[in-house]
This record gives C-alpha cells, structure tokens and sequence, in this order.
C-alpha cells in the first residue's frame, strides 16, 4: 500500500542546475565564484562580505557575548573551527566595521588516545596547530584528552550562573569596554596605536601560554604527564564501549567535560547558546554555514586547518548513527538544496519537552553525563516505557513481576554492610545514608537511573561501566546513595519534588 | 545445540526479536507481541467499553496483524468492543482488486463484517482516472488526502466511535523524520500522537494500537501465524522523498536496533518554542472537513480535477481559494500555470 497518508502541500524545490557565467546577485557585476543557494551567485568580494557579515549577525543578534566577555574557542584543526578562528581575528582586528569586543582565548583538545595515533603523530598534529594559535596571539590551552581522568565531581554539577545582566546592561557593557579600551591605548608606551590589541597584555598572555603547555607536557614535580598516566585507562574505557555510535557519543561528552573544566579554571564565562552548565554558556556561531561555504571561505582566503584523524577517520558512512545520517544529510542536500537549512529552521522552532515543572524553580533531575534534564520520566504511553515493557515480556516472567522501571534497582541496595574499604568520600554512617555504602563501581543499572535516554543508550552499548573517569564513577555513586537515602525517609516528606538531585 | 527461548527457558527458540535481540519460541513471541499491543491500549487509554471499532483494512500486513491481533486481545481482555473491518476501494486495476479479495477473505476469517467506501461513489474519480488526468508524480498527494476522508465518511455511515489505522513503529518514526525534512512543525508535533480526539464535524477520532510494534515484528507475527496478507507495493509508485527517509530509518536500525524507538522518544519529547506561530484549525466552507485554509485539501483537490486543472490543489494556490468558492472563473495565465503536469 501507498505509504502517504498525509499529503504535503509544498513541493520541494528540486535543485536547478547553474548556469555558467552567472553575474553576482548582489552587486550585479562580479562574475559569480560560487553559488550558495538555489540562485544566489557571488562574486569573490561579495561572498566575503556575506560570511563576515553573518557571523557577526549572528553574536550581534543574540547579544550572547557581552563586550569583555573571556570566550573561549575550542578548535579542533577542521574547516569549521579553523573557519571561526579567522572570524574572530578578522572581527577583533582594529579595522573591523563593527568590532567585536570580547577577549579570546583558544582551546584545542587532543585526542590522538582514542584513534590508536602515536604520541610522535599526536605531537606533530598539536606543533601544527601550534604555529596557526601562536601567529594569532591569543593565548591557547592544549589538552590531552587523557586529562579527562584528572576531572574533579564538580563539573558534572552546573553552577548557577552570574546574576544574570539587565537588558540594559548590555549597552552599558559596551560603553565601559570602549572607555577602558581606551584608557589602555593611552597608557601604552612607544609604538602607539599600533602595538595596542584589545585586552591583552602581552607578558600575562605569555606566562598563561607556558603554563598551559606545562600542564600538557613536562610536569613541574616529576609525575608523568596525565597522557602517560592515563593512556592505558582511556584505551581500556574505549575498548569496553562496542559500537562507534557510542564511542563517538561517549567521546563528545567527555569532550564536553573537558572544555567546562578549563573554561571555568581559567575564567572564561563562555565557551562557545548551551545554557545547560549555567555559568559557562556554549555558543555556535558556525552553525548558520554550510559546509560547502565554509570550505570554499577557507579555500578562497587561505584559512588555514590541519587534518587531525578522528575516530570515524576510516570507518564506512554506515558504520554509526552520527556518519549515517551525516551522509544521509549530504545526499539529500545534493537533491534538494533547502534540505539543510529547512533541518536548521525546524530545529529552532523546537525545544525539548520539560517534565511538568514547578515555575520558578528548575529542580528537575540533571543527566550525570550531558548534565540535560533528564527524559526519562514519561507517562506509562511513551516509547521508552513501551520498550521497558519488551524487555521485560522477553524475559523469565518473575513471579508477581515487578513494574518495568522500578525493578532491577533494589538488589544493589539490598547488598547492605558489604563496604571494601572507604574512599569515594564519606564512608559508613557519616554522610552517606542510613545504610553502608559498598564504593564499588556502580552496575550498570545503577549508572543508567542516572542518566537521559540518550546516555542510557551509550551505557548500554559498553560491555563494563569500570572503566569510566573516577569523576563520573565518584559522582554516581554519591547520588545513588542520596537517592536510596531519600527512598528510605520518603514516607516523611511532605513535599514530593522538594529536593530532587541537580548536582 | 538449540538456543532456549529467554522467556519460557524450555522451548527453542525460533526466532530473534529484532526490537529487543531475545531469542523467543513461538509461543512466548505471540505472547510477548500481544501482550505490549495490550499495554499500549491499556497505558493509552484507547477505547471504552461498548465503543465501535472501525479498523481501516487495507489487506496489507499492518491492517491484517492489527485486525488479528484487536480480535484476539477483545476477548482474552474483555474490551467489549464491537469490531468492525473498514476498506477504501481507490479505483487501481491490478493493485486494488487484489487486495480487496484478501480484505474479503480476512472478513470470512476473522468473522468481522466488512464495508468497502469506494473513491468512485464519494469523489466521483478512481484513481486510474486521476492518474490520467495527473500523472505518476503527484498522484499519492491525490490517494492520501482522498483516502483519509474517505475512511471518516465510511465511519460516519457505520457509525463508528472510533478508527484503527495499522500505523507501525516504523511508519511513525519516518514520519517524524519526514517533519523534520521538510520543516512542518504542526505535523511533527501531532504525528506521535498514538490517537487524534474528533477535530470537528465529520472526523472521526483516530488511534494507532501499533505505535510501538516494529514492522519486522509484524511480519513475524503474521509470518508464524500463518496470516493471509497482500504484499505488493502500489502500481503507482510511492513518494521518492519518502523513500529516501525510508532507507535511512532502515540503515540506522541496522547499526542500533532501538533507532526506531529511539526517534518515537525524540518526537515525543519535542514541544515547540513558545512565540513560534502555528497554523489556525479552521474548517472547509465547503465540506466541513477541517482545514487551516478556507478549502480543505480534498475539495481544492477535487476542484481542480473537475476543472481540468490539476496543478491548483498540489503547489500553494491559498488566494484562489475565494475565486473558487464564488464560483468564478480563473484568468488565463492562472489557468495556464495550473494546467501544465509533468509527468
Ligand atoms: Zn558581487
Ligand atoms: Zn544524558
Ligand atoms: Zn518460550
Ligand atoms: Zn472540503
């Protein structure tokens, strides 16, 4: 049978092929170099000023970054942040028409680890990139993805944002960075206007330079660096995760992780609109540009990038759910030019569904990994309850069968006074429930009453949960134990939702 | 050495569930694919006691498994529902009388009466007609539209409190990608919906008890239950874009299983941003039938095949939605533009 139940009323517009020779749209005189969208032909100058002007639209829009704001760039090498990087010089560079006006600051985290790279490839990578951060005289922190196993708990906690800025204090923001601007400018001896380049201080920027490559490299007291350290625990973590839809999941939150960690360490207040961490806000400027734009940019006017393998580098487009649909993505959009930018419309229209909440107070439960409000909590006519009710109907019945969701839980509490030996903080009695609290590494089960549905699908993808960051293990376990505390007094609250876990 | 059914641990295994990886016997799968039909109506709250069922049958797997299925779970649970099978005859030689026959048959098997509403006797069009008229490219924006009001009106005469529709877990979650690929917001935040209340005079409410069930599964249940379906693909070939959507639902299941699952819980989870601006639920000055414009889909539809200008209904054509209802003629160069159909 016909699948079409629904019609749709709008035809797609199919791609119409370009003609040759196209004159510029926009200034009517240039011969077009490339044509964005179905019609729209620039010439080189035209295209230019096309992607300068949307991305300072795009910060200046929003009124995401406030002018004195530090903001860190994580880089990763690739077209797109390479892309980004040059936005910012170029909109930072004293002849900009309309400069931006926050402080800078490069990240680049490397993760040679999980791709089987040799410290020598790794290294030749970060000398690379190296060259291109040092020509722009920002100051920049590389990371080794291996540091993730130094985390504290506390970044898997959101901090409550700054008091948050008045409307108005946006302008006032303004006025108060132009007027310190200049005060510098005058106060700089010799060279004049030319030495003078926004906030920075040039011996300050140089010691954070130094010091940040001494976290990475060479250790002030003789430990080894945390990629020799925690090679072989970030190799066991990888090999313990099976599918590469999970891996490349797992990847991208420690990622995530790594960059809150040095971004709130080292004083930025926006990393790159992710509002989810509260004071370190995540910005994506890139996300308004096609692919194809961005490399015809970086072609066109020499931004530079360097190829840094990754962990899909020689996997097949269907090896995971994210080169899937990424080729998915691609081949429509070949067919059918608006595909991208009707997926990135749709996208803003929507958010996701918050469980009913109290106004005011956001206290819904937090994911331990992505830090999202936690899905999982869904009416009995959902998806996630209805594949809880396969799992279960697959398996031996139990006798009198518990509820899907509520089962497999108590047999962990129920092991109580069994405790090998207390670290993980608290120990017996103290602060940590009623009961012993055994710190051995969460079951899987545990873990996953922690987590989103989307976190969910990752731990279940990993054949041990042992060999997660000690942050992560740490942290689960002390809101396991909170949440069997909670269970055990749950008949004397008066108030359901008083004191639901956010970190 | 046999594998053991996980859920019985003494029969073999025959089969693997492709939405959950357990092995299962025979048995313990019916079991397990009624039981979760049973659930989703239950945990749904999809019928009442003494309701009329009306099952839109197409004699394909979804609506044959989803009328077995309803017949049995009605007397183990007591539903005390009246069942009854509901098919739209569209007019396609070949396609549609074979299927027809196994609607018929299914009627003799199941002992569940059937009434058949024909696009012939509600439109006055088959769609051979239409197809002539049309041509291969828009025809299933024709057969869509045609065939959701057609299925209301045979409810309407019989009627029916409700309708079932054989909407799997596969349809559901293409569809969700579909919304999403062409950007139709209100679409995408109905489309998870498992059932629809009355939205006006002449619709009757809808609900889809197969929500959860994966395709596969469907054809398992229908494959060890011996069920007599009609599988072919319609003569008129089906939605390219769809297609495509398709393909890749297909390609994510094979690296994850539970993609399918998993893209039901992100539809279900998305609600759209407050100050985005939806399309007002009017109803069709002509017929009644609701629509966001002054004439519902099927009359423009049917306008234009009656005026020989079968472009008006298939592009965005909103302003001569008044020309049309006043009867009055079209400009050449309006006509000109609605006439030309590449085929
Ligand atoms: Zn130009
Ligand atoms: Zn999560
Ligand atoms: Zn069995
Ligand atoms: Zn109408």
């Amino acid at each position: 049978m016909c699948q079409v139940d629904e019609e749709y009323s709008d035809q797609l517009e199919k791609r119409t092929a370009p003609t040759v020779f196209q004159k510029c749209v926009k200034c009517k005189d240039g011969t077009a170099v490339l044509i964005i969208r179905a019609g729209d032909a620039f010439c080189r100058c035209c295209f230019k000023e096309y992607f300068i002007h949307k991305f300072r639209a795009m910060l200046g829009k929003n009124r995401l970054i406030f002018p004195g704001e530090k903001v860190l760039l994580a880089i990763s090498g690739g077209p797109a942040s390479s892309s980004m990087l040059s936005q910012v010089q170029e909109g930072l560079s004293q002849d900009a028409p309309k400069k931006l006006r926050f402080i800078p600051g490069i990240i680049y985290i490397d993760e040679g680890g999980v791709c089987g790279m040799s410290l020598e490839e790794r290294d030749r990578s970060i000398a690379q990139l190296e060259s291109i951060f040092r020509a722009t005289g920002y100051p920049f922190h590389i990371v080794r993805l291996e540091q993730v196993f130094d985390l504290p708990t506390s970044v898997l906690g959101a901090v409550p944002p700054a008091p948050q800025r008045p409307e108005s204090g946006y302008k006032a923001a303004v006025d108060q960075f132009i007027q310190n601007d200049r005060a510098r400018a005058s106060c700089s001896p010799g060279e004049g206007g030319g030495e003078r380049d926004g906030e920075r201080d040039p011996a300050v920027w140089d010691a954070q330079v130094r010091l940040s490559r001494l976290e990475t490299r060479d250790a002030p007291d003789g430990t080894p660096p945390p990629v020799v350290r925690h090679g072989e625990d970030l190799e066991r973590l990888f090999s313990s995760v099976r599918t590469l839809t999970a891996k490349e999941d797992m990847l991208q939150t420690l990622r995530h992780h790594l960059l809150v960690h040095t971004a709130r360490t080292q004083g930025y207040t926006k990393g790159f609109s992710d509002p989810r961490h509260g004071d370190v806000v995540i910005v994506r400027p890139m996300r308004d540009y096609s692919s194809k734009e961005i490399a015809f940019y970086n072609k066109m006017f020499g931004v530079p990038s360097v190829f840094v393998p990754g962990l899909d580098t020689k996997a097949s487009d269907k090896a995971s759910i994210q080169l899937l649909t990424e080729s998915f993505v691609t081949k429509l959009q070949a067919d059918f030019p608006s595909t991208v930018s009707t997926i990135y419309r749709t996208s803003e229209k929507l958010r996701a569904a918050r469980p009913s909440q109290n106004a005011g107070s956001e206290t819904s439960a937090k994911c331990l990994l992505c830090v999202c409000a936690v899905d999982t909590k869904a009416e009995e006519a959902s998806a996630f309850h209805a594949t809880l009710v396969s799992e279960r109907l697959s398996q031996k019945r139990v006798p009198g069968g518990a509820l899907p969701g509520t089962s497999a839980r108590d047999d962990a509490a129920g092991q109580c006074c069994s405790s090998s030996g207390g670290e993980g903080g608290g120990g017996c009695g103290a602060g940590g429930g009623g009961c012993c609290s055994p710190t051995r590494t969460p079951t899987t089960t545990d873990l996953k009453s922690l987590l989103c549905y989307s976190c969910r699908l990752t731990v279940k993808d990993m054949t041990a949960v042992d060999f997660l960051p000690r942050y992560i293990v740490s942290e689960a376990e002390r809101r396991s134990r909170r949440s069997r505390m909670k269970q055990e007094i749950s008949e004397f609250l008066l108030d359901e939702e008083e004191d639901e876990e956010t970190c | 050495m046999p594998i053991l059914c996980s859920s019985c641990e003494k029969k073999r295994a025959v089969l693997k569930r492709p939405k959950t990886g357990h092995s299962l016997c025979k048995e313990c799968f019916f079991w397990a694919f009624e039981e979760e039909v049973h659930q989703t109506i239950i945990s749904a709250r999809l019928f009442n006691p003494g309701e009329t069922v009306g099952i839109g049958a197409s004699g394909g797997k979804d609506s044959t498994v989803l009328a077995h299925v309803l017949k049995v779970l009605n007397e183990r649970y007591n539903y005390g529902l009246k069942l009854l099978l509901l098919s739209v005859d569209e007019g396609i030689t070949g396609y549609r009388d074979d299927s027809l026959e196994t609607v018929k048959r299914n009627e003799q098997q199941y002992a569940l009466p059937l009434t058949i509403v024909s696009y012939e006797e509600l439109y006055g069009w088959t769609m051979d007609a239409i197809v002539k008229q049309v041509g291969l490219k828009n025809n299933c924006t024709f057969c869509g539209v045609f065939r959701r009001q057609a299925l209301d009106r045979g409810a309407m005469m019989l009627n029916v409190d409700k309708i079932c529709t054989g909407h799997n877990a596969d349809d559901v979650a293409e569809t969700v990608l579909m919304n999403v690929l062409r950007g139709d917001i209100a679409r995408l935040r109905r489309c998870t919906a498992i059932s629809t209340a009355s939205e006006g005079e002449g619709v009757v409410p809808r609900c889809k008890p197969l929500k959860y069930a994966y395709e596969k599964e469907i054809v398992l249940y229908a494959y060890f239950n011996k069920l007599d379906y009609f599988s072919t693909e319609c003569v008129y070939s089906p939605n390219a874009y769809r297609g495509h959507a398709r393909t890749f639902l297909k390609d994510l299941e094979s690296v994850r299983p539970s993609a399918i699952m998993d893209v039901i819980h992100s539809g279900e989870n998305l609600s759209v941003r407050e100050g985005v601006r939806m399309p007002v639920q009017g109803t069709c000055s002509r017929c009644g039938y609701i629509s966001s414009q002054a004439l519902c889909k099927a009359c423009v539809l049917l306008e234009g095949l009656n005026r020989g200008l079968p472009r008006l209904g298939i592009g965005k054509h909103h302003r001569l939605h008044g020309k049309i209802l006043a009867k009055e003629p079209l400009t050449q160069e309006e006509e000109r533009k609605l006439k030309a159909v590449d085929f």
